[in-house]
């Protein structure tokens, strides 16, 4: 995997503004950096906390996969994806990507195909657990409907 | 061959992983011989169309043939991001 592909699973949390920081201190040249964040939601207050579990010898190769795909597709001069695992409290971020392009069409639109690529892609499964018990997050048919555009456009 | 099991799949048939000595030739093959060996994975095996398989760690089909394969996951579709 090249330098300016950046792909990290871990349990422990990460500092967002360092993140971006370090990422956009790294692109020599680029003009645009998109950040996107996933953070834990308790919707109606009864979330305890939210359990992700992943496939350990999996989840690298396929974000690493999907990067790729998006340096295929876009002119980036880099990408970053932090995703966690284990037991999130409500608010914690769960994930972090950024791109980085010369223009910013290409970095927001990396960031998207990213975004959706790994919420249907990448080996995580999320569980919630509530007062009244956990649950496991199904996955919605939009989330399948959006790669499905993606494949359909051209590159 | 290793087999391993995530989300609710691995909670209904009770276990992460396990090894198996198989003969099947393809993954739909390795579903029928599961199903066939008790109820928790017939019913953990009764809706194809709500398991995804990955086989040596890469996302696979139902007819992908297991000769030479040392890993094969089976999970619900994921839920990342």
């Amino acid at each position: 995997m090249d330098a300016c592909v950046d792909i990290r699973v871990q349990e422990a949390s990460f500092d967002f503004g360092a993140e971006a920081g370090a990422f956009a201190a790294r692109q020599a040249g680029m003009g645009a950096v998109v950040t996107f964040t996933g953070i834990v939601r308790d919707l109606d207050g009864s979330l305890d906390h939210m359990q992700i579990e992943h496939y350990p010898g999996m989840t690298q190769k396929a974000l690493e996969g999907i990067a790729r795909d998006a340096h295929a597709r876009w002119d980036l001069g880099g990408s970053l994806i932090i995703h966690r695992y284990g037991a999130l409290a409500p608010d914690e971020m769960i994930m972090m990507v950024a791109t980085s392009a010369r223009h910013r069409k290409d970095a927001f639109e990396a960031a998207m195909f990213l975004m959706d690529y790994l919420k249907s892609r990448a080996p995580f499964w999320k569980k919630e657990a509530t007062r009244e018990g956990s649950a496991w997050v199904a996955a919605r048919d939009e989330d399948e409907d959006a790669l499905a555009t993606w494949d359909a456009r051209d590159a | 061959m290793d087999i391993l099991y995530f989300a609710w799949v691995r909670e209904r048939i009770g276990l992460p992983r396990e090894a198996l000595h198989t003969e099947a030739a393809t993954v739909a093959d390795l579903v029928a011989e599961l199903r066939a060996r008790e109820a928790r994975y017939d019913m953990a095996f009764s809706d194809l169309a709500a398991l995804r398989v990955a086989v040596d760690q890469e996302l696979a089909d139902w007819d992908t043939p297991l000769a030479g394969v040392r890993e094969v996951a089976f999970f619900p579709p994921m839920t990342g991001g």
